[in-house]
């Protein structure tokens, strides 16, 4: 028994070939997708690198897809500290990109600008259970009269469920109530709302986009992201260690991180809502390629040149990275501009791990000085894991982490000396697509794909 | 009574008094109040957006360390800011340091926008009956 496992991304159509019983890879292949046409149309030219013999007996198809898109969500709250942060983790969680975030009731502007980001659904929150329910209630009102047409999953405040769903009913195209995001302060419960928005993405964000034949045909199962957080359960799971996977992408890079982020120092304090154990941050202004002029500008032309052995020439970064922008298939042609995209992916990685991870503040008390800590504690991550072109294709990619990790900051809480890892073979999608049917032959998968470092 | 009463506790600024803290909290519970118990440390922000998503008819700032007054300074403000201006906002503890007797340090407070002020060793009791009080309950 075989199982054949894909990934429609929106540069490359990747198949993965794995053999159920006894489990192993028989191996990848890939092909540029064919989003203007058909995805079917890119997947056969990857599948024809495969021999006949080698796609005989395949008994599970299943698929992932951030082609189109993704899968695209507004995210809706009440405080933006409480309810509307809420509301993003849960999305950020289900795979999603979340294309913006609002918090209080919605103006006549706000729903403007919903309607120029073009959603796939809406994520509705607010209110505590039993708290306020006049926002959400108002909300609810103002996306039913807006026209823009958009499945709504409603997560906030359970006592204003009825009525919201009741004034969205016939509005929208779906409604579905899950249970809320945040049902007390302070206490997230995002896996409600995941799932909610995992029905709505099978039942009918795929017909919207047009992929129902790739659902019917190769089982379409989830968002790619959401399918590379499986990955990462399992391997978090299996393995019995805290993981934190960065992915770098041309548009985006994305941070997992599997670990209840608890303090581990003395004298700390944790304030805010809860972090989720899986938690994913995406950030759009760090990517190789169509978000590499957002980079330069995030992390600055001066930091870039701390990592590169020569001075660079007037522009010359600049140039590099407008050259690189402008196609997602451009490659560096020299040595020097080699040393360039590995100084640009280094700073990808260290500021989107900075980003995700928290950070502690100091506050000095009759009773001593204190620590108060926002967000996730990873300094005793166990292991890193990169995935992404530019990491597999680079001739030190453990350098490039290690460098990543270098950070002076002692109040950042980023990963301090992680076992690193590389997707070699670039499968963690698949073995998250593998997960929950073949836990076993998943988990090959992963022993196949991850590579160590040496030291 | 149609729904129960929400209202938002903690302990202000930079104080870790935690045990007083407890005691309100379950008092206030079985008292019938929905008690949302930010603890010790909590900033005025965290009280407000508290008190925003719970729909709290009362903030109870708890201050044991002396520097109530420098926390407590602009809540009412804040409050007013965040849509929640009437709400009802108590304070008790040990508010002030230094040698002001307590009506110095209530009107203090009440001039803050506190609707209510106590000083150390007050029991529960007093103040829950006056937020029966003053929620017409």
């Amino acid at each position: 028994m075989k199982a054949l496992l894909i990934d429609f991304g929106s540069t490359y159509t990747k198949a993965a070939l794995a053999n159920l019983d006894p489990p192993g890879l028989i191996g990848t292949a890939q092909a540029l997708t064919t989003a203007s046409t058909d995805l079917l149309e890119g997947l056969q030219t990857a599948l024809a690198e495969f021999g006949r013999a080698e796609l005989d007996g395949i008994a599970v198809k299943r698929a992932c897809s951030s082609a189109a898109g993704g899968l695209r969500i507004v995210a809706i709250g009440l405080v933006p500290a409480l309810t509307a942060k809420a509301a993003r983790e849960a999305a950020l969680g289900a795979g999603a990109r979340v294309l913006a975030t609002y918090a209080y009731t919605l103006t006549s502007r706000e729903i403007g600008e919903i309607r120029g980001l073009r959603p796939d659904m809406l994520l509705l929150a607010g209110g505590a259970d039993g708290g306020e329910q006049r926002t959400i209630l108002d909300n609810a009102a103002l996306i039913a009269e807006s026209g823009l047409g958009v499945p709504v999953v409603y997560a906030g405040n359970k006592v204003a469920a009825d009525q919201a769903s009741l004034l969205l009913r016939g509005r929208v195209p779906r409604v579905i109530v899950a249970a809320n995001v945040m049902p007390e302060v302070n206490v997230l419960q995002t896996e409600p709302a995941r799932q909610a928005i995992r029905e709505l993405y099978l039942q009918e964000i795929t017909k919207a986009k047009g992929l129902e034949r790739i659902q019917r045909e190769v089982g379409l199962a989830m968002p790619t992201p959401l399918a590379v957080m499986r990955g990462g359960e399992l391997l978090q799971r299996s393995w019995q260690q805290s993981v934190v996977m960065v992915d770098i992408g041309g548009a985006t890079t994305d941070i997992h991180s599997f670990d209840d982020g608890k303090p581990t120092a003395a004298g700390v304090i944790l304030k805010g809502l809860p972090e989720p154990f899986v938690k994913r941050t995406v950030e759009g202004d760090l990517g190789m390629r169509l978000s590499a002029a957002a980079l330069l500008q995030a992390v600055g032309a001066e930091r870039l040149q701390s990592q590169l052995p020569f001075l660079p020439e007037d522009g010359e970064l600049q140039d590099y990275v407008n050259r690189i922008s402008a196609s997602k298939d451009v490659l560096p042609r020299n040595g020097r501009e080699s040393l360039i995209e590995r100084a640009l992916a280094i700073a990808c990685i260290r500021e989107a791990l900075v980003r995700h991870a928290g950070h502690l503040e100091e506050a000095f008390t009759p009773s001593g000085r204190l620590w108060i800590q926002q967000g996730k504690d990873l300094t005793r991550a166990d292991l890193l894991v990169g995935i992404g072109g530019v990491l597999a294709h680079a001739g030190d990619p453990y350098d490039m982490l290690r460098q990543a990790l270098q950070i002076e900051d002692s109040l950042t809480l980023t990963p301090k000396q992680p076992r690193l890892y590389l997707d070699r073979h670039y499968l963690l999608a698949a073995v998250g697509l593998l997960s929950d049917i073949y836990p076993q032959a998943a988990e090959a998968l992963l022993g196949e794909t991850l590579a160590p470092s040496e030291v | 009574m149609p729904r129960t009463t929400t209202i938002v506790l903690g302990v202000i600024g930079a104080d870790v008094h935690a045990v007083g803290n407890k005691i309100l909290e379950m008092t206030f519970s079985d008292a019938g109040f929905k008690v949302v118990n930010l603890g010790v440390m909590v900033s005025q922000e965290e009280f407000i957006n508290a008190a925003v998503e719970t729909d709290a008819a009362a903030i109870l700032v708890s201050s044991l360390y002396g520097h109530g007054e420098m926390d407590c300074r602009g809540l009412r403000e804040k409050c007013r800011e965040s849509g929640i201006g009437k709400i009802l906002l108590y304070a008790g503890g040990n508010l002030v340091v230094g040698k002001r007797t307590f009506s110095q340090v209530e009107a203090m407070y009440r001039e803050m926008g506190f609707d209510r002020v106590y000083p150390p060793g007050v029991m529960p009791d007093v103040a829950i009956a006056d937020l029966r009080k003053d929620l017409g309950l």
